[in-house]
């Protein structure tokens, strides 16, 4: 259970924050940073189990049937990431704190960095690969959010998609692998998986799987050639660049490889496709970064070299690479992550990231140079830091590598990637701290408080603590790591400095000596590069996606030309084909039932449906006109249910048709009162006919299904199981509070999100082009003086009480006779709509109290507690509970918790019709632009006494 | 002597409806289409008042009730539109 909590914590702690986004920035940190430091600790606590062999696990059923189960694991390579997920993420919270300025909503900040904390948390514990592939999505969504966190900046909105273009389209890719691995494994489970080797490398489909598992951890560790999302994404501020590219998003690609090791690597085929990779990624990456002259660039394209580095380390597939790559996942973490704090506090406090423009800060920021100068000779590989450690024994193994034959190639191009890799170091440190003092710096560039140095000067410890002693430092988690990722006791091996005169010192001391020699000649060397014609990823990357749109518009416009007639016409046309099509195959001749005589009033009843509906089509230019005939169809039908015994229906029919005729009327005051016709007239022929065949056939279908007897129908159970099931006797309502219940339950939230739609769609259109066109509005009706007449006043305020009487009378007794909590909804909202129309918007929304969109939450709220209530007493969602009570006076009653749940969808009912209102309502006012008017009515016979006398 | 009233109840209100339909298709003022419309309303209350007497039962009556309460909302609501344009303002 301590893993469940474990990963929920984060996600815990994003909740916390966002609900005190109006707390201090430090309060927020404080939040983020506890929840954070108890995941921590949870973690520690778990750590010398784990370290000692134990793998803890945590199971909790979620999807059973598809396989999908909430299994968390923790062994060493887990507890490891975990470690740098927490660890780093906490003191990325304390840094952010200090680093963001006051216009960032931190709350916002600090919430989403928890959400992707959590997500990554998920990847490296799930002992499930759907779960693990749901947490893999959600880190490209959080990351998204992070790396556009700066959403007016459009670089940090470009980066941003790219990023999740790049890292989603992988993820595509990696669940067809993951699901194709979990099937040749016969599992999902990931420790199940991981001890099918045999059956999964001698599996036809391996290659298939390998490929596509490979596109997923490529695409999110940034290796060529899907690197170039990586230096885009440096647009997010600086503690996400050091969170997400240092120990996090990027290590996941990492960490899927070392993960699935065991299973997967040791092949020709792994070995071609991921040292490859790495190998092409470690250079490249190292050969940009030493011409770029934003610092963040540069340490991103350093971040894609090492993790190149990584991926060729893992991709050789022999044991002491994996112990290799293990080592530097470590190494890497704390130095670039100290590095990246270190860009960022340069920029913070000097004004500028370009190395052009920096220099000699040495004697003006002492504490930053002295960060950044240990924390850049570890990148660059030099003694005593832990990043010389990893990298001298990356050359070792890169000299007992042959690639396809030749001996010299991966050694060679090590060496030559470790030299770039030293020169951008130094280049980092040299240009940035020393060199002469300039005059021009943007700011006057002193240290920063503690606040910004400290997270980073924690891993330059570390680094320094590492690199002085590996053995005693890093030695243990190392071997037990490494023990996991290769499923096997790893080979000795020895974390120390000196390993005698051995091939890679001797390449470490070319790479570093050729490194300072290349910085020297920076500049010749720079304008060799400049002059080579490399191929822009970004650009490649920005005409495919402009090809992928041009496509889909052309399909698309091809498809939808946009013309609402056309798309009717042929949305009619194929419901009528299948329709022929069903009817032709089946039984379509009518039925032998008995049909019920019609009286005389029926068939007038009928007469002004007929003449209703004939009215409303050779009026439907006039819309006005259009709505008064629209009642008149609305009446019948209500009668009609009436007539046949459908009281529920015939009160929900009679409010709704209320409710609709306002709003459509609300809707009706700005839109043009004729509609002139659109289409040509051999059009509106085509169209007339295919509506008679439409028409006429779902008459006939009704007509062949009403005249037979239903076989078995289903009405029998709820009519039997209504009282002694739902203990009401009223079944339409208790199929709708309960034995349909949940389907009731999502029908309100439809409904809450349709009147936020509405809310949301016409707040937009009261701005830009629809906004100006609103305010340019001129009234098309010839205005009556009269606005609040007192007639209407007077009768909507005694109206007022008693339809609300009406309503909770409906309300009360819909469990048992005609009624429930829609239709009471519908009433009250009918009551106060009245006041509305009667007072003016300005005067009744003085008095309403409750705001629209709580009432709303509030309605499915309720709901959803009432159906959560029954999970307490161990049933079902949604099981509802009845008991008789009896009272002297009121005599014998029925409660029932599905009342409850009737509340919550009177309230959703309101909160809805509500919001409707009041939105179409303030469109029109802003529209309208008339003075507003403090009193109920315009005569009031009290005030003009007042006055007078 | 109670059915020959609902008889000629049923059909003094099926024409009244009829007649009220007659005004509300032809207008001619659009005054004239509410006030039918009003109309009409207020006989099917009397109507299903009326198939509550013939059928000897109450279950119908809530359904008048609502009708008689808020039936007249609507009403408003047109005049209002055609008065000022903007039924809440």
């Amino acid at each position: 259970m301590d893993l469940l909590l474990i990963s929920v914590l984060p996600f815990l702690g994003a909740l916390a924050v966002s609900l005190a986004a109006r707390w201090t920035r430090t309060a927020q940190a404080i939040i983020a940073g506890g929840f954070t430091l108890a995941a921590v600790l949870l973690l520690v606590s778990k750590a010398p189990a784990v370290l000692g062999g134990q793998v803890i696990g945590s199971r909790l059923e979620w999807i059973p049937a598809l396989g999908l189960n909430v299994e968390y694991f923790l062994d060493p390579l887990g507890l490891m990431f975990a470690g740098l997920i927490l660890g780093i993420g906490l003191l990325i919270i304390i840094y952010a704190t200090f680093y963001l300025s006051a216009a960032d909503c931190s709350a916002r900040f600090l919430a989403f960095l928890m959400l992707f904390m959590g997500a990554m948390l998920g990847i490296v514990i799930s002992d499930n690969i759907l779960l693990l592939l749901v947490f893999w999505e959600m880190t490209s969504l959080s990351s998204f959010l992070l790396i556009g966190f700066w959403r007016h900046l459009p670089e940090g909105r470009q980066g941003a998609r790219m990023a999740l273009a790049v890292t989603g389209g992988g993820g595509l890719a990696l669940i067809a692998g993951m699901l194709v691995l979990g099937n040749i494994a016969g599992s999902y489970q990931l420790t199940e998986i991981l001890i099918a080797r045999e059956a999964i490398q001698t599996s036809p489909l391996y290659p298939v799987a390998l490929v596509l598992i490979l596109i997923g951890c490529f695409t999110k560790s940034a290796q060529f050639p899907f690197h170039f999302w990586l230096p885009q994404a440096m647009a997010a501020p600086t503690p996400v660049s050091a969170y997400l590219h240092s120990a996090t998003m990027v290590k996941a690609g990492v960490f899927l490889l070392a993960r699935l090791w065991p299973v997967l690597a040791g092949t020709d085929l792994w070995f071609y496709l991921v040292a490859t990779t790495g190998l092409v990624t470690m250079l490249l990456g190292a050969a940009i970064a030493l011409f770029k002259d934003d610092l963040k660039a540069l340490l991103a394209y350093s971040t894609i070299s090492h993790l190149g580095l990584l991926t060729m380390l893992f991709g050789f597939g022999t044991p002491m690479a994996a112990v290799v790559g293990v080592f530097h996942i470590l190494n890497h973490a704390t130095f670039k992550a100290a590095l990246f704090m270190n860009a960022g506090i340069v920029d913070h406090e000097v004004g500028t990231r370009d190395a052009r423009r920096l220099g000699g800060l040495v004697h003006l920021m002492p504490i930053a140079a002295t960060l950044g100068t240990i924390a850049g000779l570890s990148m660059a590989g030099l003694p005593p830091f832990n990043g010389f450690l990893s990298k001298e024994m990356m050359l070792e193994e890169a000299t007992h590598t042959v690639w396809g034959g030749l001996e010299w190639l991966v050694p060679v191009i090590a060496t030559v990637a470790a030299l770039l890799s030293a020169a951008y170091s130094f280049r980092y440190v040299a240009h940035v701290y020393f060199g002469p003092r300039r005059d021009d710096y943007p700011k006057a560039p002193h240290d920063p408080g503690i606040g910004l140095w400290g997270p980073p000067a924690v891993l330059v410890v570390l680094v320094v603590l590492i690199g002085l002693f590996p053995a005693a430092t890093a030695g243990p988690l190392v071997q037990e790591v490494s023990g996991v990722v290769i499923g096997a006791e790893p080979p000795y091996f020895a974390l120390k400095m000196w390993h005698g005169f051995t091939p890679a010192l001797i390449m470490s001391i070319v790479a570093v000596l050729g490194g300072a020699l290349l910085l020297w000649r920076h500049g010749s060397a720079e304008r060799i590069w400049r002059a080579l014609p490399l191929p822009v990823a970004k650009n490649m990357f920005d005409r495919f996606t402009a090809l992928l749109v041009t496509t889909s518009r052309t399909i698309t416009d091809a498809i939808d030309t946009g013309s609402l007639q056309r798309s009717l016409f042929v949305f009619f046309l194929v419901a009528i084909g299948l329709g022929i099509e069903g009817m032709s195959a089946g039984e379509y001749a009518a039925g032998a039932r008995d049909t019920i005589p019609a009286s005389s009033i029926d068939v007038i009843a009928w007469l002004a449906l007929v003449g209703g509906t004939v009215a409303v089509m050779v009026s439907q230019q006039h819309r006005f006109l259009t709505l008064v005939y629209i009642s008149v169809v609305g009446l019948v039908v209500s009668l009609g249910f009436i007539h046949l015994s459908a009281p529920d229906l015939a009160l929900t029919q009679i409010s709704v048709e209320v409710v609709t005729i306002l709003l459509l009327l609300l809707a009706l005051n700005l839109l043009p009162k004729r509609a002139w016709p659109t289409s040509s007239r051999t059009r509106r022929i085509r169209d007339a006919v295919l509506a008679v065949i439409g028409g006429g056939g779902v008459g006939w279908l009704s007509w062949a299904v009403m005249t037979r007897q239903p076989n078995d129908p289903i009405s029998a159970f709820h009519w039997a199981q209504a009282k002694p099931g739902g203990g009401g006797t009223n079944v339409v309502n208790v199929t709708l509070v309960d034995f349909r219940g949940f389907d009731t339950f999502g029908e309100i939230i439809v409904l809450g999100i349709a009147a936020l739609g509405i809310f949301a769609l016409l707040e937009t259109a009261a701005r830009g082009a629809s906004g100006r066109r609103l305010l340019a509005w001129k009234p098309d009706l010839i205005r009556s003086p009269e606005r609040h007449p007192m007639m209407l006043v007077v009768g909507s305020r005694l109206i007022l009480p008693m339809a609300i009487v009406v309503g909770l009378y409906l309300f009360l007794r819909g469990h048992n006779l005609p009624g429930g909590g829609f239709i009471a909804g519908l009433v009250f909202s009918i009551a106060m709509l009245i006041q509305y129309m009667a007072s003016g918007f300005e005067w009744a929304e003085k008095r309403r109290r409750i705001e629209r969109h709580a009432l709303i939450t509030l309605g499915i709220l309720t709901a959803a507690a009432t159906g959560l209530g029954s999970l307490v007493f161990g049933e079902p969602f949604l099981t509802s509970a009845f008991g008789y009570f009896h009272l002297p006076l009121i005599g014998e009653f029925e409660l029932a918790t599905a009342l409850l749940f009737d509340i919550g969808v009177a309230l959703t009912v309101i909160g809805a019709v509500m919001l409707a209102l009041s939105q179409l309502s303030n469109v029109a006012q802003r529209a309208e632009k008339i003075e507003h008017v403090e009193h109920p009515m315009d005569i009031d016979p009290s005030r003009t006494t007042e006055t007078n006398l | 002597m109670i059915a020959i009233a609902i008889s000629a109840g049923f059909v003094m209100i099926s024409v009244a409806i009829l007649l009220n339909a007659v005004r509300l298709f032809l207008g001619p003022t659009r005054g004239d289409r509410i006030l039918a419309l009003d109309t009409m309303v207020i006989n099917a209350i009397a109507l299903i008042v009326l198939i509550g007497i013939h059928e000897r039962t109450t279950f119908y009556f809530e359904a008048a009730l609502l009708m008689a309460m808020v039936g007249f909302v609507g009403t408003v609501a047109y005049a209002k539109f055609l008065l000022r344009g903007d039924i809440v303002e």
